[in-house]
């Protein structure tokens, strides 16, 4: 089972640190395979960032996504450069609190931002609690995969915030209601 | 116990070095390779070894080719315009026959062209880009575990034949991240000694003299000026020069099949996909979705010396086909060795040609 996802946002939400993450979880407490890779280019510093990862229980052997099955999308312009074509059997989970658009695929609306700031007084871990909607609502993922990678990850020091962010995440996740494709 | 990660290619490329026991980077950092030299600058004084960020490229090679003679496994790691300004310290490092390992992660020429994007453009770069007649050994990596194994070899590769050897990466395989197995250990060729009162640049019957480490007791003149056995100036001598020039070439030629290291799959197929670096992925794709014994590969690690013996181990070919992130520079050198039509399958840009691509060049004028 292959699955591809992309995450898209502005520089600084931690867009690429969120593949490196799902990444992580899949090939060292997953057991799976994974490729993960970037939009890496002068032009994308502030602007929109993306970021994609490859997820197989095989080997993966071409390393690039063509057109992703999952996309999770963290602002409005990144909607609108690496979202706004998305298939119409994908599934999107877009941060509400900063897209506007909605696709023309399934999608979930996450209140990402918006929750890591009042809930948690932290917009920086809005990306971690994105990651624990995906996981809940996609399963590309096990859930004690994404928290062992996401403790990896992070300063130390800011491991709880983290794992707050992710569980509340996972709330979202599991009690966002899917829009079905209009 | 081997172990797993998680590593983009240029991580695992510093690490497989400081695995092989490199004990000295010196470089300028350069898209798409900084992560190598951050990697090292991190690590290297952890492990008792030293990094120095030089003023500029050719600093950097002058600095590793300095370490090796002192006995320091020593690297450096650069992308096109970087590698176009250490051409000349690398036919110095090939006259004095000094092993060191050179790290090229290659992106989209020429001159400053696409720092972001992959490419494969450097390919006869390094085979000639010093002037006069070399030979070096040049390594293409296709996943993020031959950026550690190659590097890794690179560094015996280098001892054994006293020569630079290349890790010609690229910018797709050297960012991406992707499972990696850890070897416990990696396997270590030792630099032949100098036999104590043989002169130093003496050649064994494998046409490769011992060496005389700095700091062991020997003194030693290094140059670049054409030299005779004892390494002083003989730069008027005709035949020793052409007797020089061709022991350094023909010591990296003549060991060809001890050096190659490839994979042929499907020896009997009528068409046959040749790749090396990041393109192999693609090849695999297209060969894993449409299972065909007519359908070959020869799948390349050692670019140079280029192992054309294997190219006649595919008896039925009726043609090659060859993707590259180029336009078409090794095709030419296959060109050379083969009867039978070598289709080039070029492609700038920065991007890996898709498997559809492959399969439409499968089938067209078939």
């Amino acid at each position: 089972m292959r699955n591809e996802v992309r995450f898209s946002g502005f520089g600084g939400q931690g867009i690429i640190l969120s593949a490196v993450i799902l990444g992580r979880a899949a090939v060292m407490y997953d057991n799976k395979f994974a490729v993960q890779t970037q939009v890496y280019g002068p032009e994308a510093r502030g602007g929109a960032s993306m970021s994609q990862v490859i997820i197989d229980d095989e080997q993966i052997l071409f390393p690039k996504v063509a057109m992703p099955g999952i996309f999770v999308i963290m602002s409005q312009e990144g909607f609108e450069k690496y979202g706004a074509n998305a298939p119409k059997d994908a599934v999107m989970l877009v941060d509400s609190t900063l897209v506007h658009s909605r696709p023309s695929c399934k999608y979930l609306e996450i209140p990402g931002t918006r929750e890591a700031k009042q809930t948690l007084g932290k917009d920086i871990v809005a990306n971690i609690v994105m990651l624990g909607a995906l996981v809940a609502s996609t399963h590309v993922v096990s859930e004690a995969a994404l928290e062992k990678a996401i403790l990896d990850s992070v300063p130390k020091g800011t491991e709880a915030l983290n794992i707050k962010a992710m569980k509340l995440g996972i709330d979202l996740g599991k009690g966002s209601k899917q829009h079905e494709v209009t | 116990m081997t172990r797993i990660e998680f590593w983009q290619g240029n991580t695992a490329c510093a690490e497989g070095a400081l695995a092989a026991g490199c004990n000295f980077f010196g470089g300028y950092p350069i898209t798409p390779s900084t992560e190598v030299a951050e990697h090292m600058a991190a690590k290297m004084p952890k492990k008792g070894g030293v990094f120095i960020q030089m003023e500029d490229e050719i600093a950097g090679i002058a600095s590793i080719i300095g370490a090796a003679w002192t006995g320091a496994r020593s690297m450096t790691a650069t992308s096109g315009p970087g590698f176009s300004l250490m051409m000349e310290n690398i036919g110095f490092a090939v006259m004095t026959e000094t092993p060191c390992v050179v790290v090229n992660v290659q992106r989209g020429g020429p001159s400053t062209g696409q720092p972001t994007m992959g490419a494969q453009g450097d390919m006869m770069q390094v085979r000639f880009g010093s002037h006069g007649d070399i030979a070096i050994i040049a390594l293409c990596p296709a996943n993020v575990q031959e950026m550690y194994e190659l590097t890794a070899k690179a560094f015996n590769l280098a001892d054994q034949y006293r020569v630079p050897v290349f890790l010609m990466a690229d910018e797709i395989v050297g960012h991406m991240r992707e499972k990696i197995i850890i070897p416990d250990s990696m396997p270590r060729t030792p630099r032949k000694e100098l036999v104590k009162g043989t002169l130093p640049f003496k050649a064994d019957a494998d046409l490769i003299p011992g060496f005389p480490q700095f700091g062991k007791g020997y003194g030693v003149h290094v140059t670049g000026l054409t030299h005779d056995e004892r390494g002083y100036p003989a730069a008027t001598n005709p035949h020793l020069h052409e007797a020089l020039v061709r022991r350094l070439v023909d010591k990296i030629e003549s060991a060809r099949h001890a050096i190659a290291d490839f994979d042929i799959i499907n020896p009997d197929a009528e068409q046959v996909f040749i790749a090396y670096g990041a393109p192999v992925r693609t090849v695999q794709q297209v060969m894993h979705d449409r299972p065909d014994k007519n359908i070959g590969f020869l799948r390349i690690r050692t670019v140079w010396p280029f192992p054309e013996y294997a190219l006649a181990e595919f008896k039925h070919v009726k043609r090659f086909l060859m993707p590259e992130l180029n336009l078409g520079q090794m095709a030419r050198e296959v060109e050379r060795h083969v009867r039978v039509p070598v289709v080039s399958i070029q492609k700038l840009g920065g991007e890996l040609h898709t498997p559809a691509e492959l399969v439409a060049a499968l089938e067209a004028q078939r």
